[in-house]
């Protein structure tokens, strides 16, 4: 099957998409909606999670979106988590079903699958952080057999935030994985842990030797979290974060998501925490 | 290497022969400085000029590009970079290192067709320094005021005559069918080596370290306090990246046919010094002060460029220097970054 990067690359211009179907379109919150594409003529998609796809509306323009579904599960379609914050997204927000949007991509070197396997894995999401890790969560349950345990960490803003709310009721039943959530401000609905993501740690014991930690999330949640990891003695080489920038071209060049001298569209937006600790920039 | 021998008188009838396959730029005088514009004739422009505004880049990345136009409906993509041979006439050797490292930019991993459809439509005519062109130039210091590469053309002044470099066939090109050119005699090549001779001593350095040791010196001045100083007088006007050669960020943004049917997809200069570069949607700012902001530019120039693709990003033309309103040079920067980390290790010395 022809792939999305091999028509993209192969177009005159680097810069210009491929027109690809919206099939629906599911509100999460008050401000996450989640998009189901259709590529045209059968291209598959072919990306790693946390891979991103530079986005475009026409007569708006383009913005990065990480992938929120995983390979194993692209039936010729793809699904896109997107909070309505800018211009980009607030119009892709005022999208229908049917609509068509402009794809360019997959760019960026996702998470390590390959160095997860036969590992014990802690993942751990602050806010829309649960998007692009709901790619890597389903490739791990797809094959679940090579992988170790499973724990799923996600801290949220309330309860009326939480994304994907049906899978994560699915995620808790389940006797293979364990999901532990928490929301800084509670409501009335609300009889679970509150507090942020950090508290979620004193019921996991990972055996340090075995284990891998993925941790996306907004920048101000990566040095508590890591600390704690180094703290539970997880290597720095097995701490995985995915960085969020501005991202204008998606190639290594505009300059927008530099961080020291990387490209973050480029190396990362994965990175493990031993390649950008000594980077001033990084976190 | 093979030269070639036009006398002077020719260069008008010269300029008419390559105009009729050619757009000719070269540097015209502008407000009291010179600019790279089209001429027509040989006594618009000069090839004795002290440096231009900007550099030559803007034939190879335009301040504004359109990359695509498109139906709004997404039926219809066009790409129509279709630029016209253009000859650049007087580019000085600082701005042929600048375009070298732009082409590795520009070539390396998915390659920028838009850049590469203008480059090569580009005919590149150097022109061999004599004198420093202005107070803030500093080429002898970054090695640059000499090239054995890039240009198609490069021309030597000798007094009564030009002698012709020719680097590539594409400048060989421009040569022929043109009758005023000259083979090369053993008197031409003394008179060419007799003015490279003469021309070095004209060049003082600047820096006073050897650049190969640039990169370092930055990579240790990374927490200096000299950055905040910066910051604190650096207006974050964006000047001096606009006026650099070898800077090329850019941002991309889309416009709206006023029949509501179509759009295009532009890309325009971009500044790392501008306040919101590194903003993301959600309003997070990853280089929110001016002194980060100035370091990262010094770090791109001096290290970050060279590590990446093999040569330093600082040409030593001066242009930024120049611009700068509060008077931010390089030459100043590294200097004073090269003393006080002298000043530090002196220190650490006297303190054992």
């Amino acid at each position: 099957m022809k792939t999305l990067t091999e028509v993209v690359t192969k177009s005159p211009s680097i810069y210009q998409p491929v027109p690809a179907r919206i099939v629906s379109i599911e509100e999460l919150t008050e401000t996450e909606k989640l998009f189901t594409v259709a590529l045209p003529g059968g291209l598959s998609l072919h990306h790693s999670p946390g891979q991103f796809l530079q986005i475009s509306v026409l007569g708006i323009g383009e913005a990065p979106i990480s992938i929120s579904s995983s390979p194993s599960r692209s039936y010729g379609t793809f699904e896109l988590c997107v909070r309505r914050v800018g211009d980009l997204t607030t119009a892709l927000h005022n999208l229908k079903r049917g609509d068509i949007i402009g794809v360019r991509g997959p760019f960026g070197r996702g998470f390590p699958v390959g160095r997860l396997r036969g590992k014990d894995l802690i993942f751990v999401a602050g806010g829309l952080g649960l998007a692009p890790l709901r790619s890597l969560i389903y490739e791990v349950l797809d094959q679940r057999g090579n992988y170790g345990q499973l724990s799923v960490l996600y801290g949220s803003r309330c309860p009326s935030d939480l994304l994907f709310k049906d899978e994560l009721a699915e995620w808790e039943k389940r006797d293979d994985m364990t999901l532990s959530i928490t929301v800084d401000h509670p409501d009335e609905t609300w009889f679970g842990e509150v507090g942020l993501v950090l508290n979620l740690f004193d019921d996991i014991y990972p055996n340090p030797r075995n284990a891998v930690a993925v941790v996306v999330g907004p920048p101000v949640m990566y040095p508590s979290v890591i600390e704690r990891l180094l703290s539970l003695q997880i290597p720095e080489g097995s701490i995985w974060l995915s960085f969020e920038r501005r991202m204008k071209c998606g190639v290594g060049r505009c300059g927008h998501c530099q961080l020291n001298h990387i490209y973050t569209c480029r190396e990362g937006p994965s990175f493990s925490y031993s390649e950008i600790k000594d980077l001033e920039e990084a976190l | 290497m093979s030269y070639k021998i036009m006398p002077k008188s020719a260069l008008n009838d010269w300029v008419q022969h390559l105009r009729q396959k050619f757009t000719i730029v070269a540097p015209k005088p502008k407000h009291g400085q010179f600019v790279f514009g089209e001429v027509t004739d040989a006594s618009e422009f000069a090839l004795d000029y002290p440096s231009t505004v900007l550099p030559p880049k803007k034939y190879l990345v335009p301040t504004q590009e359109e990359l695509l136009s498109y139906s709004l409906d997404g039926s219809h993509f066009e790409m129509r970079t279709e630029p016209v041979p253009t000859v650049v006439l007087g580019v000085h050797t600082c701005d042929l290192h600048g375009i070298k490292l732009l082409d590795r930019i520009f070539s390396q991993g998915y390659t920028d067709t838009h850049y590469k459809t203008r480059r090569n439509s580009l005919y590149l005519v150097s022109y061999e320094c004599f004198e420093p062109c202005t107070e803030h130039s500093f080429c002898r210091s970054m090695g640059t005021l000499s090239a054995t590469d890039t240009f198609d053309l490069h021309i030597i002044n000798l007094g009564e005559d030009f002698a012709f470099e020719i680097g590539t066939q594409k400048g060989e090109s421009l040569l022929e069918g043109f009758q005023s050119i000259f083979n090369v005699t053993e008197v031409d090549i003394e008179r060419i080596n007799t003015v490279h001779q003469e021309k070095w001593q004209r060049f003082p350095y600047r820096l006073d370290f050897d650049v190969t040791e640039l990169a370092e010196l930055l990579t240790n001045s990374y927490t200096s306090t000299y950055w905040d100083e910066l910051g604190d007088i650096c207006l974050g006007c964006g000047m001096c990246t606009q006026v650099c050669p070898t800077c090329y960020c850019f941002d991309i943004h889309d416009e709206v046919d006023l029949t509501l049917d179509g759009g295009h997809r532009v890309r325009t200069w971009d500044s790392c010094q501008i306040r919101m570069f590194a903003t993301v949607a959600g309003g997070h700012n990853f280089r929110a002060e001016q002194a980060a902001r100035q370091r990262h530019r010094f770090m791109r120039k001096g290290k970050y460029q060279e590590d990446a693709y093999g040569l330093v990003g600082c040409t030593g033309c001066g242009r930024c220097a120049q611009a700068c309103l509060v008077d931010i040079t390089p030459v100043k920067t590294f200097n004073e970054l090269y003393k006080r980390r002298n000043n530090i290790a002196e220190k650490e010395t006297e303190a054992k």
